[in-house]
């Protein structure tokens, strides 16, 4: 199949970035990046500078393959990274914009890439349960309701690409902050430090520059790992509860 | 330079508790003056940062990641083994301890591999700590499952995602430290260098993949978890950056690369579609449990499937051969990985490989659907259940268990696992060898530490599923963090190392010199079309099967492919600027010096055992044949360059508490 | 006092404000429709009338009409402070392509909920302009019911809609009103943590209806009172 490809090209932070247009050839049975993969070759062999796109474990867990394609991040297909996108997808002659998440809490690397840090200090400000190796009792010591415990594997499943960021009209970080919280919160052993957790996540998912929540839901449309809102609330809920409780002081 | 396994005396059973209460210690005090440099922030390299930090020490971490959480831990599907016998099914640390050895053929420390059976417990308890959402079953306990190579259920898993949420656990852990000042980030800096001072591991040459400024990193001691070598190959199962230069540098810098030719082939992965392929995708071995493996019985049928006038359900019962079933009654399609991958090349040699290339066999659910069904049925209470509702209520129950699995085969290949059979084909996936440790983890280079797959420890020459997370785990959680201290307990005396010594000085001129050097190669071929051809010649002579010939002759491929990498590879961009291509092609050129000593390590040893089959050694059945009597050695070797021909030590292995058998999994 | 301050200006409490006020006003909304439907009682005005003096004259009506104001005034710059935020988050550039895929509202109304909100508020000067100012300057004409003598409210309302104009104004003012609600209604439950697989699709549907049934009410005023001119 014969494609355009209309790959924003920016060489680093500081410069201006536009739209390139190439031509590639895909196979259907192609994943989106190898057909990146291909034009990159291609790029080389006319010593041009490659698409620089990042990627690795391509098998949609690493959370490391991101761009906007067409509009969405990670593509059309639902619940699908990048790295998983098959070009059967797409039709012979199609165009493909493809561009790098945008956010002013990602800044562009250069081309596709974008840095983003932001989401490592978020879960450092609090995204874990405060134990050190060693202090842990059995396993099996607190039984977990089967439901509870798949509840927060739902949330846990978040891999930190920055899509629901990316989707969202505000650049919100909502729902990477609410998984994270929500999974912690929904185990008994995350439950203990549940509202000064809540309190040091948004904290620093503020100062990061990240905005504000209005519901909009686009981050779930897009979210490759298909994480609900409800988890949104799940944070509101901690959050608010340990605003004007007394847990967490003044 | 020290070669000696440092086992502790004492039975097997009690070695490691008696050696944890007279190891020596660090005071606190001390802890905060020395500093330890961790590279590599997958399960192992993260797990042992965070516990370092938690102890006290001042540790600087090092990934080539955008982020720790993006090691390739996060891949591993199926699950992490533990002796905890919450099944009561006959499961102890003996007998883990028994199953990792025979798994191993044979090949691996005793003494390390007891003592990963015994740690496996708390790695466990430390992670439902942290609040990793393990499976659990109605009465809110943890549930486990089966995997190859074994007839107890000790795998504790989350959905098939269980490496994802133990390295959260993990990155979780390090953050806190990092959030505290313990632990030092160095995101995208991979470490090109190798610095030792007065015969110590005191630092490291890091290059800054954003500016591509080189750095120098000093500390009392350096560990590496970096991870195996599978990319060699360039199709695996590995990700598409991991690689293996931190380790080959130590290598190039005198420590012992061990057992190099020791790689797993995984039985269940999808095959490959076309020569664009940049790598191969696993299919979780938690699937062996429910699928069976088939290939039809005779040739004209593989063929009709192959040029897609017949389907696998076109085929009658009696007309497929469950070959695992057929040949290893006795675990059936859950012998270990080697097996099972053999066993798929064998019936794929003869012709009866299921996928257009010719290299696929079928791994089919339906059986499990109908199983499952029927008992879902009979809970429900449903007299006299339709095929279809049967079906549908079998599909539920598969899909509970392997939905995202059969999820991520529909994306891939646009099959619907739920109707048709998988197509599944072995690739490489893990590699046993690595750097040569001793019991303290220590490489023969004092202060230099290797944890995780980047070790050789404790797998032998074939990994049992489940059982990397555990190695890794346990090395970074619970080994490490005491066996570090044998020898920081006498660098206490020790003032901070500073990066200013003529070895840091040579150190990073090498580097400089080796990225000049790539970058006025000036050629014009991709690094990426170097990297695919020697991966062929790898798989082609080094993969499932090996013999001394293609061995041989693949040794002078590889040289002949580096003459030419080093005449004719074109590098675009700029050295001092964000360059993944300049990245790749030094790990490019690592790995064929690591594939030339992979063919060495492979031809040397004249026998076949767990993923290493020499087609010159096997028994009449086809099976691997071992020499115990010539080979019962760990291969540690010392490489030189390309000039020089590299040099072996053995250390032989002694099993005082396994009787060496033929592993038979008849 | 720090907390509460803290609390205000995070990211998650200027959202709660928006809830609260919103909530707010969605209940006056029911509320103000009850009341303006006497406009349609056929008496002349009397009804409407004198529900207008009792309105502008009770001591507790004219205190929640005061924290109506604020909420109206809260609501309005909360909601431009967050888009002001929003705007910075997003940077400097917008996606070539646009989609707008949402997961269970109206993808329209959720990313224009600033665009509805603004024109809203200019519909809400213009609206109190014409009516409530009118009264409070005391510009209107007097009736007397019952020897007693209030504001002929209802004679300015039915003057202003025989200008059809106006009326083609409040109308659409209603429709972009219930686009506005249509997302707002909902997502200020999801702000305060109410979210329930059981019940927040009971809370959505109440959502839809009340989106559509409460603008609808106030749109056929002007409609039938211009036909019936």
């Amino acid at each position: 199949m014969k494609l355009t490809l209309k790959i924003w090209r920016q060489k680093n932070a500081n410069t201006k970035g536009r739209f390139e247009t190439y031509q590639a050839e895909a196979s259907p049975d192609m994943s989106f990046l190898e057909m990146l993969d291909v034009l990159n070759e291609d790029l080389i062999s006319q010593k041009q500078e490659p698409v620089a796109f990042e990627h690795d474990c391509r098998e949609g867990i690493c959370g490391t393959c991101n761009m906007v394609i067409n509009g969405e991040p990670h593509g059309p297909m639902q619940g699908t990274t990048t790295c998983q996108l098959h070009m059967r997808h797409f039709n012979d002659g199609d165009t493909i914009v493809i561009e790098p998440f945008r956010a002013s809490a990602f800044p562009v690397i250069k081309d596709l890439a974008i840095d983003r840090d932001s989401f490592d200090r978020i879960i450092q400000a609090g995204g874990y349960v405060s134990i050190n190796t060693g202090q842990a009792q059995d396993g099996n010591a607190i039984p977990i309701e089967k439901e509870t415990a798949a509840e927060a594997f739902d949330a846990a499943s978040c891999i930190g690409c920055g899509a629901c960021v990316a989707a969202c009209p505000n650049a919100s970080a909502m729902l990477f902050v609410s998984a994270k919280v929500s999974h912690l919160a929904h185990m008994p052993q995350g439950k203990v430090e549940a509202k000064r957790r809540a309190q040091a996540m948004v904290n620093q998912m503020d100062e990061e520059g990240f905005g504000r929540c209005s519901n909009i839901t686009a981050c779930e449309a897009e979210c490759p790992k298909e994480i609900s809102v409800e988890h949104i609330a799940r944070l509101n809920r901690e959050y608010l509860s340990s605003s004007v409780g007394s847990q967490v002081k003044a | 330079m020290p070669f000696e396994a440092n086992v502790p005396p004492g039975p097997l059973g009690e070695k490691w508790t008696q050696y944890r209460g007279t190891m020596n210690l660090v005071a606190p005090n001390n802890k905060r003056r020395i500093e330890i440099i961790v590279v590599g922030t997958g399960l192992a390299g993260a797990s042992a940062a965070a516990t370092l930090g938690e102890l006290g020490y001042k540790v600087k971490c090092f990934t080539f990641h955008d982020s720790p959480r993006r090691a390739h831990s996060i891949a591993a599907q199926g699950g992490i083994n533990a002796a905890k016998n919450y099944q009561n099914d006959g499961d102890s640390v003996y007998r883990l301890f028994y199953d990792t050895i025979k798994g191993g053929d044979y090949r691996s420390r005793e003494s390390n591999v007891h003592r990963l059976a015994e740690v496996s417990r708390n790695i466990i308890d430390q992670a439902v700590a942290q609040g990793v959402p393990f499976a659990r079953e109605y009465g809110g306990l943890l549930a486990n499952r089966s995997f190859g190579g074994v007839q107890v259920s000790r795998t504790f898993y989350a959905r098939g995602q269980t490496g994802q949420q133990l390295l959260l656990g993990a990155y979780q852990s390090l953050s806190r430290q990092i959030s505290k000042g313990s632990v030092e980030m160095y995101n995208r800096h991979e470490m090109l260098d190798l610095v030792i001072e007065d015969g110590k591991a005191r630092g490291i040459i890091a290059r800054n993949l954003l500016t591509g400024e080189l750095e120098r990193h000093a500390a009392h001691c350096v560990v590496l978890g970096t991870g195996g070598y599978g990319n060699v190959f360039y199709l695996s199962t590995n990700a598409m950056n991991s690689n293996g230069t931190a380790a080959w540098r130590a290598v190039r810098r005198g420590a012992y690369m061990a057992n190099p030719c020791f790689t797993q082939i995984h039985p269940t992965c999808i095959p490959q579609s076309g020569d664009y392929q940049s790598k191969l995708t696993l299919m979780s071995e938690s699937l062996r449990n429910d699928g069976r493996v088939w290939v039809p019985k005779n040739q004209e049928d593989a063929k009709a499937i192959r040029e897609g006038q017949k389907t696998a359900n076109d085929i009658p019962e009696e007309e497929r051969d469950y070959y695992l079933e057929r040949r290893y009654p006795a675990f059936g399609n859950l012998v270990p990985r080697d097996v099972a991958s053999r066993a798929a090349k064998v019936a794929c040699d003869e012709g009866l490989g299921v996928a257009p290339t010719g290299l696929a066999v079928f791994l089919d659910f339906e059986s499990a659907i109908m199983r499952y069904g029927r008992s879902e049925a009979n809970t429900r209470g449903i007299d006299n259940p339709s095929e279809a509702k049967i079906r549908e209520l079998g599909k539920s129950v598969v899909e509970e268990k392997y939905g995202n699995l059969f999820e991520m085969y529909e994306k891939i290949t646009g099959d619907n696992p739920y109707q048709t059979p998988m197509k599944i084909y072995p690739a490489v996936h893990y590699t046993m060898g690595g750097l040569w440790v001793d019991y303290n983890l220590q490489t023969n280079i004092p202060g230099l530490f290797s944890i995780g797959e980047s070790n050789f420890s404790d797998h032998g020459a074939n990994r049992l599923g489940a059982s990397a997370l555990m190695q890794g785990l346990a090395d970074g959680y619970f080994v490490l963090p005491y066996t570090i201290g044998q020898f920081l307990s006498k660098e206490i005396r020790t003032p901070k190392i500073e990066p200013t010594s003529e070895a840091f000085d040579k150190a990073e001129q090498d580097v400089q010199h080796r990225l000049d050097q790539l970058m006025n190669i000036k050629g014009n071929q991709s690094v990426e079309s170097f990297h695919r051809r020697l991966g062929k010649i790898m798989w082609d002579y080094c993969g499932m099967s090996r013999n001394a010939d293609g061995l041989q002759k693949a040794r002078k491929m590889i040289r002949e492919l580096k003459d030419e990498f080093y005449s004719d590879v074109f590098i675009p961009g700029d050295a001092k600027d964000y360059n993944p291509e300049l990245e790749k092609a030094h790990r490019v050129a690592d790995f064929m010096e690591l594939g030339e000593l992979m063919m060495v390590d492979a031809l040397d040893r004249n026998e076949s055992c767990g993923g290493h089959f020499r087609e010159e050694y096997q028994t009449e059945e086809g099976e691997a044949l071992r020499d115990d009597e010539n080979y019962a050695y760990v291969s540690a070797w010392a490489y030189n360059g390309w000039e020089e021909e590299p040099v072996l030590h053995k250390e032989e292995l002694v099993f005082e508490n396994v009787e060496l058998k033929t592993r038979s999994y008849k | 006092m720090n907390w509460f301050t803290n609390f205000l200006t995070s990211s998650i409490g200027q959202k709660v404000v928006m809830s609260l006020t919103g909530l707010f006003l969605i209940v006056f909304l029911v509320v103000h429709l009850t009341g303006n439907l006497q406009l349609l009682a056929g008496d002349g005005g009397k009804a409407f009338n004198l529900y207008a003096e009792f309105m502008t004259t009770n001591p507790l009506i004219k205190t929640v009409s005061y924290l109506l104001y604020a909420g109206i005034l809260l609501h309005a710059f909360q909601g431009w402070a967050i888009w002001r935020k929003n705007r910075k988050a997003r940077g400097p550039h917008r996606y070539a392509v646009k989609v707008n895929r949402v997961a269970g509202t109206n993808g329209f109304a959720a990313s224009n909920m600033a665009w509805l909100g603004t024109i809203i508020f200019v519909f809400i000067l213009i609206h109190l302009y014409q009516f409530w100012l009118q009264m409070k300057m005391g510009a209107i004409d007097m009736v007397t019911y019952d020897g007693k003598e209030v504001a002929d409210l209802h004679g300015l309302v039915a003057a202003t809609y025989e200008n059809l104009g106006f009326v083609i104004f409040y109308v659409v003012s209603m429709v972009v009103i219930a686009y506005h609600l249509l997302h707002g209604f909902q997502s200020a439950f999801q702000t305060l943590g109410l979210n329930h697989r059981k019940y927040t699709p009971f809370i959505k549907a109440v959502g839809k209806v009340y989106a559509i049934a409460v603008p609808l009410g106030f749109a056929i005023i002007p409609i039938i009172m211009y036909l019936s001119k």
